[in-house]
C-alpha cells in the first residue's frame, strides 16, 4: 500500500490484476501492479501449445489457472497451476478423455469454466467434439457428462470452420443444478438436473444458413454471456445477430439494432453492473474484418437497447484483424478492466470500463484467448 | 526386450529417459499398451485415448514406419528398436 495525498493508505493502488492470454503458440502472463497502467508480461509458457481456454480459479486463496494445452503432435490436455504460473502441473492419467464406448477421441479443449461457489472443487470443460466434461476434484481430472453426450440431437450438430465444440459454459452462480452451454453448430442447451436431461434453448435465435431458419437448435451460436446482476439474463453473440434472454435462455430477442454490424465472436458482460456488456462488431460472415477497418469496441450499458463504440487510445490506422470468441474477458476489479487481443497478437486493456484504452503487448501469435482477475 | 527410443520433446513424459526397455512384444500394441501402464502420459501423447496413433507421430519398427508395416499390429520381435519421431508439421 501507498500513501495517498490526504494521508490514508490506497488500497486501490495495492491491487495487482493478472491478465493471462492465451495464443496459438503458448501461454502468455502479465500482471499490474498499478490499478492496470503498466503491465509486465511474461515469457512464453507451456510454448509450443495452442492455448485455446484457459480459467483463473478465483475460488481459492491463490487462484488456481487452468489452461487447455493443444499439441498438434501429441494432442490435447489440462494443466494447471498452483502458483501463478511458475509451475504448471499435468495428472498422470489423461485429464480428459472419453470413455472407450464413445467411440471418439478429444481433439480440443475449447473452455475450461470453474464452478459455482456452492461447488468450490467443480470444473467444466468444453470440448472437441462437441462435449461437456465435469471435473470434482479443481480441474485435474474429469469425467465426460453424459446426459448431453447421449442427447438424441447430437448426430445432427454440425461442425463451423474452427470445429465442432462447446465453447461456452455457464454454470449458475445460485443453483449448481442449471448449466447453460452453447456449440457451434448446435447452439445453446440448458439443464436443470444438474447435467442428466438437456433441452435446446434457441427459441428466436436465427440460423440464416439453414432452409428453416428458425430451427429448434443447429444455430451457430459463436458466444453467450451472463449478466452478473441478473443470472437468468443472458447476452448472446451469433453467426449474424446479437441477442439478449431475459428469461433464463427460454427465448432470445434481438439487441442488434444499433451495432454497426450484427457478425462478430466475442461477447462479455460487465462483472458487477447489470445491462453493460461489450461486445467487437465485425463487418459480416463473408468479409471478417472490423467494421470500417476501425479498430472499436462497442458498448452497452441499457443491455443491448443501445450501444456505442468505444476507441479512445485504441490503433486509428486500417485495422484487420479479428478478435476470437474468447479473445475479450472483463476482469473482477473496480472500475471493471476490458481486455481483447486480436490475431495479429495484439492485447488491449481498458482499465475505466472501456473508455480509454491502452496496448499491453503486441506482436505475439495469434491471441485465442484472455482472462483477467485480481490477486 | 524390445526398446523404445524417446525423442527429446517427450523425455519429460518418462522419466527423463532416452530409451524404455520394455519387457513386453509380439505387437506394438502390446509395447503401447505397456508403456501406457508404466508412462500414462508418454503413451497418451502418442495415441489417442481411442488407441490411435496420433496423426503427427510417427513411430518406425526396426526402421520401418509401423503404418506401412500392420499399424498396431506391427510384429516386435524381443531385440526389436522402436523409434517415436514427431512428424514433420506445424506453421
Amino acid at each position: 500500500m501507498s500513501p495517498s495525498t490526504d494521508g490514508t493508505f490506497d488500497e486501490v493502488c495495492a491491487m495487482t490484476v493478472l491478465l493471462a492470454i492465451g495464443t496459438r503458440k503458448g501461454l502468455f502472463l502479465a500482471t499490474s501492479d498499478d490499478d492496470r497502467r503498466s503491465w509486465r508480461v511474461g515469457d512464453v509458457q507451456l510454448s509450443g501449445h495452442a492455448i485455446y481456454a484457459v480459467a483463473i480459479d478465483s475460488r481459492r486463496t491463490t487462484p488456481r489457472l487452468l489452461a487447455g494445452v493443444d499439441s498438434s503432435h501429441f494432442g490435447p490436455s489440462v494443466a494447471l497451476s498452483d502458483d501463478l504460473g511458475a509451475t504448471w502441473q499435468e495428472s498422470d492419467i489423461a485429464p480428459l478423455a472419453f470413455p472407450t464406448d464413445a467411440g471418439v477421441a478429444v481433439e480440443r479443449v475449447w473452455q475450461i469454466a470453474p464452478g459455482g461457489p456452492a461447488e468450490p472443487e467443480v470444473v467444466y470443460a468444453g470440448t472437441q467434439p462437441s462435449a461437456l466434461f465435469r471435473s470434482t476434484d479443481g480441474g485435474r481430472t474429469y469425467e465426460l457428462v453424459r446426459g448431453l453426450w447421449e442427447h438424441p440431437h447430437r448426430t445432427q450438430w454440425g461442425a463451423g470452420f474452427g470445429g465442432q465444440a462447446i465453447h461456452t459454459i455457464l454454470p449458475h452462480p445460485d443453483d449448481p443444478r442449471r448449466v447453460l452451454v452453447a456449440m457451434s453448430t448446435g447452439g445453446v442447451y440448458r439443464t436443470a438436473d444438474g447435467g442428466a436431461s438437456w433441452a435446446p434453448s434457441n427459441t428466436g435465435v436465427k440460423a440464416y444458413f439453414l432452409p428453416d431458419p428458425w430451427p429448434e437448435f443447429g444455430q451457430c451460436v459463436h458466444k453467450v454471456a451472463r449478466d452478473a446482476a441478473d443470472p437468468d439474463r443472458y447476452y448472446l453473440q451469433n453467426h449474424h445477430g446479437v441477442y439478449r434472454s431475459s428469461d433464463g435462455g427460454s427465448t432470445w430477442q434481438s439487441i442488434a439494432d444499433t451495432l454497426p454490424s450484427d457478425f462478430g465472436f466475442a461477447i462479455v458482460a460487465h462483472p458487477r453492473r447489470a445491462g453493460v456488456i461489450w461486445n467487437f462488431p465485425l463487418t459480416a460472415d463473408g468479409e471478417r474484418h472490423p467494421v470500417d477497418r476501425r479498430c472499436r469496441v462497442f458498448r452497452s450499458t441499457d443491455a443491448g437497447a443501445t450501444w456505442s463504440p468505444q476507441a479512445s487510445g485504441l490503433p486509428e490506422d486500417p485495422f484487420y484483424p479479428v478478435v476470437l470468441r474468447d479473445a475479450m474477458a472483463t476482469d473482477d476489479a473496480d472500475p471493471a478492466g476490458v481486455y481483447f487481443g486480436a490475431r495479429s497478437g495484439e492485447v488491449f486493456a481498458s482499465r475505466d470500463e472501456g473508455e480509454t484504452w491502452s496496448t499491453v503487448v503486441a506482436h505475439l501469435p495469434d491471441v485465442l484467448c484472455v482472462r483477467a482477475a485480481s490477486l | 526386450m524390445p526398446t523404445v527410443l524417446v525423442p527429446g520433446v517427450l523425455r519429460g513424459d518418462a522419466g527423463g529417459a532416452a530409451r524404455l526397455e520394455i519387457a513386453v512384444g509380439g505387437t506394438l500394441r502390446a509395447v503401447l499398451d505397456e508403456v501406457g501402464a508404466r508412462w500414462p502420459r508418454l503413451e497418451r501423447r502418442i495415441r489417442d485415448e481411442g488407441g490411435a496413433l496420433r496423426r503427427h507421430v510417427n513411430v518406425y519398427v526396426d526402421g520401418t514406419d509401423c503404418r506401412w508395416a500392420g499399424g498396431l499390429d506391427a510384429p516386435v520381435t524381443a531385440r526389436a528398436e522402436i523409434q517415436v519421431l514427431p512428424s514433420v508439421a506445424g506453421g
